[in-house]
């Protein structure tokens, strides 16, 4: 089967089909957005599994605690500016803290700058560092439909609760079904020696294309997906420091809290590289999500540029 | 229902059963020299009357998948939470002294599954009545009828969270699994509720379409009664206003925001446990 090319949001409902399929007792609920986030097509399949709780994301995300501490696996979907954005507090006290942390997902559709025309208050560029603060939490940022769905099913499975960000915009496929998301483990897109090109989500694709850039002037850049930002792949990263002594991030998040801060401490404790950081630092504004990768330049250009600017700073 | 079914207990052996909380409730935000007696010692009354009288419970299986659910909200008082915890026997009275001590199982807010019967994490307001729809879906779908008790303050009325979920129990028809209690003592953290912002909650839980019950929370008879009333099947979910009297018990706590979360010097102890056992 080829990759196919959808929106990672797609995979949602999806992966939710294919949890009860397996006997695992979920249950899902959606705050007014069920059908950007998709989570009505699941409830549509199970309608005693879903709930829509209106435009109350505090709501949801104490109402899905409740339903873990009874032994239910809860999901919960909106925007990634509202979840975790506007209900920080209840998922560190009512999800976070209890018995080290309770079997809720957070399904953040829509992050990053790729929303698009909806302006700066949409975008999400901050999920990732407040996910990753909340201590027991996975946090999985995927590259295509089948490493979402993969990841979904993934976190779906484990007891703990997990924060998964997906986008709106279509974007293209780069795994067949034979391949196997492992949380905490990053995938490797193309081999190098000089330099390793480490990206999460929308921004996987452009950092394959900047290898490729490299590649026309004679440098190596290796590429690895690190979709799950939390627990990071240490042993992926630290390899990739030492064989190719240099390390770009690519994310559609800030720059601070997000994979390349995750990255840069687990490197300055351990293995100490050059390092160079492509995100995001300001708010944005409207567009088209491929218009708005290019307003805040989030392209193969630049990261191509970061990796030259690595690579120089070598002793 | 079954063996462990609620029998009722007379109101004599409950009230003397409050004159021992409010004695634990005062020794240990004096032990800690922290914590909050105020909405502590006006719930006492509450409390009792429900989790002798009302709530299926069995302490010796705190896990048991058909009991009902406790929920404090209002996660300040512990020091009155963790007192009926004791008292109803799930831990033995000798852990209270562990209160907000390092390395004790009893924290200064509640975490959910330090000690037996702590139903929820709290500390940050306006969360408990969410937890409890979860609690009740769950029960729906699991074809269980224990019912969720969720105890709120009238300060924490204040929390927007809390009228979302206000608004999704009568819209989800979770009217029989859920029962609101409010602690009307009318102090919050910073002064009298009045002035700090005012809340009707008598008004505002009607508007939600709920039936509120009134009670002296103070009178064990009438909060019985009204505890019993709000078990009775209605076409709306039900909220119980007690009106109760910050700090009370111990005169010079009453109505005195100054006692919300402080702790008693020496001496005022000794007057404090003096008023308790007359029974002021």
């Amino acid at each position: 089967m080829t990759p196919r090319a959808a929106a990672t949001r797609e995979a949602y409902p999806v992966a939710l089909l294919e949890l009860v399929e397996q006997g695992v007792d979920v249950f899902a609920i959606d705050a007014d957005l069920s059908v950007s986030t998709m989570g009505h097509q699941f409830g549509e399949k199970h309608p005693g599994r879903w709930m829509t709780v209106g435009v109350a994301e505090q709501d949801m995300v104490g109402i899905a605690a409740g339903l873990a501490a009874a032994g239910k696996t809860a999901f919960i979907a909106s925007f990634a500016v509202f979840l975790p954005g506007r209900c920080f507090d209840q998922l560190r006290t009512s999800v976070a803290q209890p018995r080290g942390g309770l079997n809720v997902k957070c399904v953040g559709s829509h992050g990053g700058v790729t929303v698009g025309e909806d302006g700066m208050s949409a975008q999400a560029i901050e999920d990732i560092a407040l996910a990753t603060s909340l201590i027991p939490f996975d946090v999985v940022v995927p590259a295509d439909f089948e490493e979402a769905r993969q990841a979904i099913v993934a976190v779906g499975r484990t007891s703990r609760p997990a924060y998964v960000r997906t986008g709106r915009p279509k974007v293209p496929g780069l795994y067949e079904d034979s391949y196997k998301f492992e949380i905490g483990k990053a995938s490797l897109l193309r081999e190098g020696r000089d330099v390793t090109l480490m990206a999460c989500g929308v921004l996987v694709a452009p950092a394959l294309e900047a290898a490729e850039l490299l590649a026309n002037e004679g440098i190596s850049a290796r590429v690895l997906n690190v979709a799950t930002i939390k627990p990071l792949d240490q042993h992926a990263v630290l390899a990739a420091a030492r064989e190719t002594g240099a390390v770009v991030t690519a994310e559609e998040h800030q720059t601070h809290g997000g994979l390349g801060s995750a990255v840069a401490r687990l490197l300055a404790e351990t293995l100490p590289v050059p390092m160079a950081f492509v995100g995001v630092d300001r708010y944005g504004t409207s567009g088209k999500w491929d218009e708005l990768l290019d307003y805040f330049d989030l392209t193969p250009a630049r990261i191509a540029q970061a990796a030259r600017d690595a690579i120089a700073r070598k002793r | 229902m079954n063996a462990s079914a609620v029998s009722p207990v007379a109101v004599d052996e409950l009230k003397s059963i409050a004159k021992r909380m409010r004695a634990h409730i005062v020794r240990m935000v004096y032990a800690a020299q922290s914590g909050h007696p105020g909405g502590s010692l006006s719930a006492v009354e509450l409390g009792v009357a429900l989790f002798w009288n009302h709530l299926r419970c069995d302490p010796a299986r705190p896990d048991w998948p058909e009991r009902d659910r406790f929920i404090l909200s209002k996660g300040h008082a512990t020091p009155f939470y963790y007192s009926l915890l004791a008292e109803r026997g799930y831990f033995s009275t000798d852990l209270l002294s562990s209160f907000r001590t390092l390395g004790g199982v009893l924290q200064g807010h509640p975490s959910m599954g330090s000690a037996p019967g702590i139903e929820m994490s709290g500390g940050s307001l306006g969360q408990g009545l969410s937890f409890a729809i979860g609690q009740a879906v769950a029960g729906r779908m699991d074809s269980r009828d224990y019912r969720c008790w969720v105890l709120m303050g009238d300060g924490e009325l204040n929390e927007g969270q809390v009228w979302e979920a206000a608004m999704a129990v009568p819209h989800f028809g979770l009217g029989e699994q859920i029962v609101a209690l409010v602690d009307r003592n009318g102090l919050q953290n910073d002064g009298f509720a009045d002035k700090i912002m005012r809340t009707h909650p008598v008004e505002m839980w009607r508007g939600f379409g709920w039936k509120v019950i009134e009670c002296d929370g103070h009178d064990m008879a009438a909060i019985d009664q009204a505890l019993s009333e709000a078990e009775r099947s209605d076409a709306r979910p039900r909220c119980v206003v007690a009106h109760t009297v910050k700090g009370k018990g111990v005169s010079f706590m009453e109505n005195n925001p100054g006692f919300h979360g402080k702790a008693p010097t020496a001496e005022q102890l000794e007057q404090a446990l003096r008023e308790i056992e007359a029974g002021l």
